[in-house]
């Protein structure tokens, strides 16, 4: 077109990158790339292609890496990490930070070779991924730096499997490698077969920085070699994807002993209230569902809209997807470039096509004729039971549905199996600051969306996963309190004959819903002392432990009140237990046959009083993010929680697990000790002098492998921790993937109850939701 | 836009009315402006990113500067003004890019789309320009501050419309907005209007005084209710004048408007627009949120004394390849 021409017309001409010097790095290294092991690039073997899917060039070829390969990087790792820990945090401190410095030298290098690789538009990886990658390299720079100060009781937790996903590709891996590395770990990351070059770079970038070799290993192929990686001999697995895959690798880990986060897909409801700036909320939705082509795991793809503005708000909508952009991702004036890969696209498409209600919107733009691009889509007028509504599409499909009241907006937006993030729209500074809590996510947006940095957590609930990258949370994902365990045996019951001690037949019963509650079975069994028999228990089965967490379920209100109330109430059964202090101690020497009666109470108390400190002071952060706002990392309860109670610490294992616990307004289902369940058969009854509301504690008796399974698959339960002398982990982690329950489990290693662990219940008795909140008027 | 002939001038400042059904103005709804939101971060947020976004290059930044060349109201607002100086600037308006440069890039004479002065300057203007077919703007209503007698701002509107003046910039009186006064505000906008008659209203709302953007916003719809032709942002004489965010609000309000009513309203930004890149980063701005309509003189002006000297410059760097010098210009 002439310049006369563009004068009548006005239309935005090509604006592209070079992708000259991208493309140059690629040539030098020979268009061939093997894996970075032990410091070094391995010779290339059996080769996959990696192609551009803007055009469907191929760009590079890569290496499918072996089972000799992963074994190689492992060995590498593990060979380096000794060192790298012991050097310290400010020398670690100082490679990091040549790191993010190399990475900001070469930034222009990297976003090109990001767009190339993934399709994502120049604009995308130029202001948002490499920045917020130099972020992540800088910020945890300061942490290796203040690690020792700061983390006194953390010690690196060894070898890191990491395995990252495609639509974020050095992003991904700067969340993964920044913490594990200022921690002291060494890490043998994939990333996704799609998009490994920029990974690659990173590789050089390690070379350039002086990394000591093996700190950093990377190798390239697809899932078959994240799953050696998941396999081979690591101390944690860390894995951003699909919550298909990520449920197999809780599987895979089961009673591994290995550290596992993971951060898996969403359907984030995206809130819209009448009061809003709705221009504002609008263009917020091109940031939520048109970033990054909707491949984005907290993308804001499910639409409620309040019913009154609905048709506006949806006009308007329709209006803006006219203005976006779709084609060469290269191009500095493209919105919205090309999806990852064919497979992708297909996938889209089909959820798309498979789709036959509500009205389908995609405005009338041009899409290139070659590789890989699909038009942004609004599919309004659907419904809760519609499966667009409930299933990740991961495209750039939004989905909408409409609400009447602020209660109503909560309850839809938490119909889901999924909680990664939510956004809320509206200028009622109380409306937002009361629905942001309530929203079932690990990260809520309060007018705005897809904030991300270094210094704030990100992270889901539910079915999206758990662990936190970023801020202080995120450390605690690449860590482990410092010490030595020991192994733990299973302890027997004590078999004795003889009669009753107690002339006066005692029946302890379970403890479900605030009532004694008979066992389903209607069986029981006897339990002895030295001096004979002791009295007998129920034996719960699976229904029971139905009953009980439906029980825990729906003293729901607990969550909700204060912690000053939690503390009162911790400390009323601190009181209560101390007025029967003789009688639980004579009871425990009665089953353990042991002499430590008196101590344990006296140590049950004091961790109730330590809950009870705790109840109301274990608060939250503001971090420091760099947006006029904040960004306010709440602890919230985790919700229920079944914990099979420690058997050789019958009463002080039973309350060092319910009182954090509840301190946090978490109910629970407990399990007493097998062998001596005596002890928490009687401290129902102080539960009962305590005004402690129903459903909040719930006890059953009976053997722990019977119902660590029930307890551990059931979808309403939010936790589960095993402190069993019966060997259950790895059962309870398989039976955890159904709804990627939280897991905490001794892996047949002993605790030492006498010592305080509050802090850790603390944090596994928490979840950290970051809510951010830009301000200024 | 009709062409002429290469002799003369393309018809570039053409008159609302042309093209436009004049904006008559409805009755204040007070329940529109009191709903009206704006969310500063989030505003903030997308004027940051906006200049990431878009991006015109080679004939394209070309084509768009010359189109921003049409859309200037080159301005002289000084106190120290005379006939000379203003017959200098109406000089540089007729012919604001050299004949070679404009051959260069094959294009057609083009004039800015209108001359802004003082009252007593309008003569001088109207004069020069004659043939020109480039209005003449008057600032009125007690400028900048507009704090003289009601009466007197409205005779200054009369005086300036018989002295020529096709379009008239008035002043806003910030305290009606301030105090939440939207009746006031109204009135005096549709006083003014009336003043004006024939000539074309241009409300400025010294967005730099009004406290927050949501009073921008509501301010901006109360003016278009009272029958303004454009919305404008500044004297060029507050200390914080034309904004990205100031305007995303502003041409949203104009959107507003034009959906509900189906008048358009122009937009004019005025005073620290001084750089070619800034004003791509306007005409995205308006091609994205308003639509390609608002691209032509009829609707949108920049309210700038240097910016055509930036633009000189970058056209040059597009036909010689070399980056120029102020000098090699003709000043206005």
């Amino acid at each position: 077109m002439t310049v006369k021409e563009i004068f009548e017309t006005m239309e935005y001409g090509p604006a592209p990158e070079s992708a000259a010097e991208a493309l140059a790095w690629l040539v030098d290294q020979g268009d061939k790339f093997g894996h970075f092991i032990d410091g070094a690039f391995t010779k290339p073997g059996q080769a996959f292609e990696s192609r551009n899917p803007a055009t469907g060039e191929v760009l590079a070829t890569l290496t499918q890496a072996t089972q000799a390969d992963v074994d190689a990087a492992v060995a590498a790792a593990r060979k380096a990490q000794p060192k790298w820990e012991k050097q310290g945090g400010p020398a670690r401190a100082r490679y990091l930070y040549a790191i993010a410095r190399l990475i900001q030298k070469h930034a222009r290098l990297f976003a090109v070779l990001e767009t190339l690789d993934n399709g994502k538009p120049i604009r995308e990886s130029r202001d948002i991924d490499i920045p917020l990658v130099q972020r992540h390299f800088y910020y945890h720079a300061g942490m290796a730096q203040l690690m020792e100060s700061e983390l006194p009781d953390a010690q690196a937790l060894g070898v890191c499997g990491q395995i990252i996903p495609w639509n974020f590709p050095l992003l991904m891996l700067a969340w993964k490698v920044a913490p594990a590395l200022a921690m002291g770990n060494t890490v043998v990351l994939k990333p996704a077969e799609y998009t490994s070059l920029t990974a690659l770079l990173f590789a050089d970038i390690c070379m350039q920085a002086g990394l000591p070799k093996g700190v950093v290993n990377i190798v390239t192929g697809d899932g078959a070699v994240g799953e050696m990686i998941v396999k081979a001999d690591v101390d944690k697995i860390a894995f951003t994807g699909s919550t298909e895959v990520g449920r197999r690798i809780r599987e895979a880990t089961a009673g591994s002993g290995k550290s596992l986060t993971l951060e898996l897909g969403g359907k984030s409801p995206y809130i819209v209230f009448d009061d809003a700036d709705i221009d504002s909320a609008i263009e917020g939705l091109v940031d939520a569902i048109w970033f990054n082509q909707g491949q984005v795991c907290c993308a804001g793809s499910r639409l409620l809209v309040q019913e009154g503005i609905a048709e506006r708000f949806y006009a308007k909508l329709r209006a803006r997807m006219d203005k976006l952009r779709i084609g060469n991702p290269l191009d500095k004036c493209i919105d919205v470039g090309a999806v990852v890969d064919p497979v992708q696209l297909q996938t889209i498409k089909s959820m798309v096509e498979g789709n036959a209600v509500g009205q389908v919107y995609q405005p009338a733009c041009e899409l290139p004729a070659n590789g890989c691009y699909y038009p942004p889509t609004l599919i309004t007028g659907l419904e809760t039971s519609d499966p667009l509504m409930q299933e990740e599409i991961f495209g750039p499909v939004l989905v909408s549905s409409t609400f009447r009241t602020p209660a109503e907006a909560v309850e839809l937006a938490n119909n889901t199996r999924y909680g990664l993030a939510a956004t809320v729209w509206t200028e009622n500074v109380n409306l937002a600051l009361d629905i942001a809590p309530k929203l079932v996510a690990g990260v809520v947006w309060v007018n705005a969306t897809n904030l991300f940095d270094a210094a704030a957590g990100f992270g889901g609930v539910r079915e999206s996963g758990f662990g936190r990258e970023g801020g202080w949370e995120g450390l605690s994902a690449y860590t482990k309190p410092k010490g030595k365990t020991k192994p733990l045996a299973k302890i027997e019951p004590v078999v004795g004959e003889g009669g009753p001690v107690d002339p006066i037949d005692r029946t302890a019963k379970l403890y479900v819903g605030g009532k004694q509650a008979r066992p389903d079975g209607g069986y029981s069994r006897a339990v002895w002392g030295k001096a004979g028999l002791l009295g007998h228990v129920g034996l719960a089965n699976r229904k029971d432990v139905r009953n009980a967490v439906e029980a825990a379920a729906g003293a729901k209100g607990w969550s909700k009140t204060t912690g000053h109330l939690r503390a009162q109430i911790l400390y009323y059964i601190g009181e209560n237990l101390s007025a029967r202090a003789d009688e639980f101690a004579h009871r425990i020497d009665a089953m353990t046959g042991r002499k430590d009666g008196a101590k344990e109470v006296d140590t049950a108390i004091q961790r109730l009083f330590t809950a009870a400190a705790w109840a109301d002071k274990y608060d939250g952060q503001v971090h420091g993010v760099p947006i006029r706002g904040v960004a306010i990392a709440m602890k919230e309860p985790v919700g229920v929680i079944g914990a099979l109670c420690a058997d050789e610490a019958p009463l002080l294992g039973l309350v060092s697990a319910m009182a954090p616990a509840i301190a946090m307004g978490n109910r629970v289902v407990l399990v007493a000790s097998e062998p001596y369940p005596l002890a928490a058969t009687d401290f129902y009854q102080v539960l009962d002098t305590s005004d402690v509301p129903a459903g909040v504690v719930n006890i059953l008796t009976g053997s722990h492998e019977e119902l660590a399974k029930p307890l551990a698959s059931h979808l309403n339960v939010d936790a589960v921790w095993s402190f069993s002398s019966s060997d259950l982990s790895a059962q309870i982690e398989k039976a955890s993937a159904g709804n990627l329950k939280r897991t905490w489990v001794n892996n047949a290693t002993a605790f030492d109850w006498s010592m305080d662990h509050t802090r850790r219940f603390l944090q596994a008795a928490t979840e950290i939701k970051n809510i951010w909140v830009p301000y200024g008027e | 836009m009709d062409t002429q002939s290469s002799e003369s001038p393309v018809r570039t400042a053409h008159l609302p009315q042309v093209t436009e059904p004049r904006n008559p103005g409805m009755d204040l709804d007070l329940d529109w402006v009191r709903a009206v939101q704006a969310n500063t971060s989030a505003i903030e947020r997308r004027a940051a990113t906006l200049p990431g976004r878009r991006s015109v290059k080679k004939e394209y930044q070309a084509a768009w500067l010359l189109k921003a060349i049409t859309m200037i109201d080159l301005t002289t607002l000084s106190g120290d003004d005379t006939e000379g100086r203003v017959r200098r600037l109406c000089a540089k308006a007729r012919q604001p890019v050299s004949p070679d440069l404009l051959k260069a890039l094959d294009m057609p004479p083009i004039t800015t789309g209108a001359v802004c002065v003082y009252h007593d300057m309008i003569e001088t203007a109207v004069e020069a320009l004659k043939g020109a077919g480039i209005p003449v703007a008057a600032v009125s209503t007690g400028f900048p501050a507009g704090l003289s007698p009601f009466h007197l701002r409205v005779a200054e509107i009369e005086e300036s419309v018989k002295a020529g003046a096709e379009e008239i910039d008035i002043v806003i009186s910030r305290r009606h907005v301030l105090k939440g006064d939207w009746q006031a505000l109204y009135d005096e906008m549709k006083a003014f209007r009336a003043a004006c008659g024939e000539a074309h209203v241009k409300a400025i709302l010294a967005t730099g005084e009004l406290g927050s953007l949501r009073n921008v916003a509501r301010a901006s719809l109360v003016c278009m209710m009272a029958g303004a032709d454009f919305i404008k942002t500044s004297t060029g004489k507050e200390s914080v004048n034309a904004t990205l965010p100031v305007s995303l609000v502003m041409i949203r309000a104009i959107r507003d408007y034009y959906d509900r009513t189906g008048y358009r309203v122009g937009y004019k930004p005025a005073g620290g627009i001084s750089k070619a890149k800034d004003a791509l980063v306007y005409l995205s701005l308006i091609k994205d949120e308003l639509g390609d309509r608002w691209l032509q003189p009829d609707l949108f002006r920049f309210g700038a004394s240097s910016l055509l000297g930036d633009i000189e410059r970058q056209l040059e760097h597009f036909v010689t390849g070399a980056y120029s010098a102020g000098y090699r210009h003709p000043m206005g």
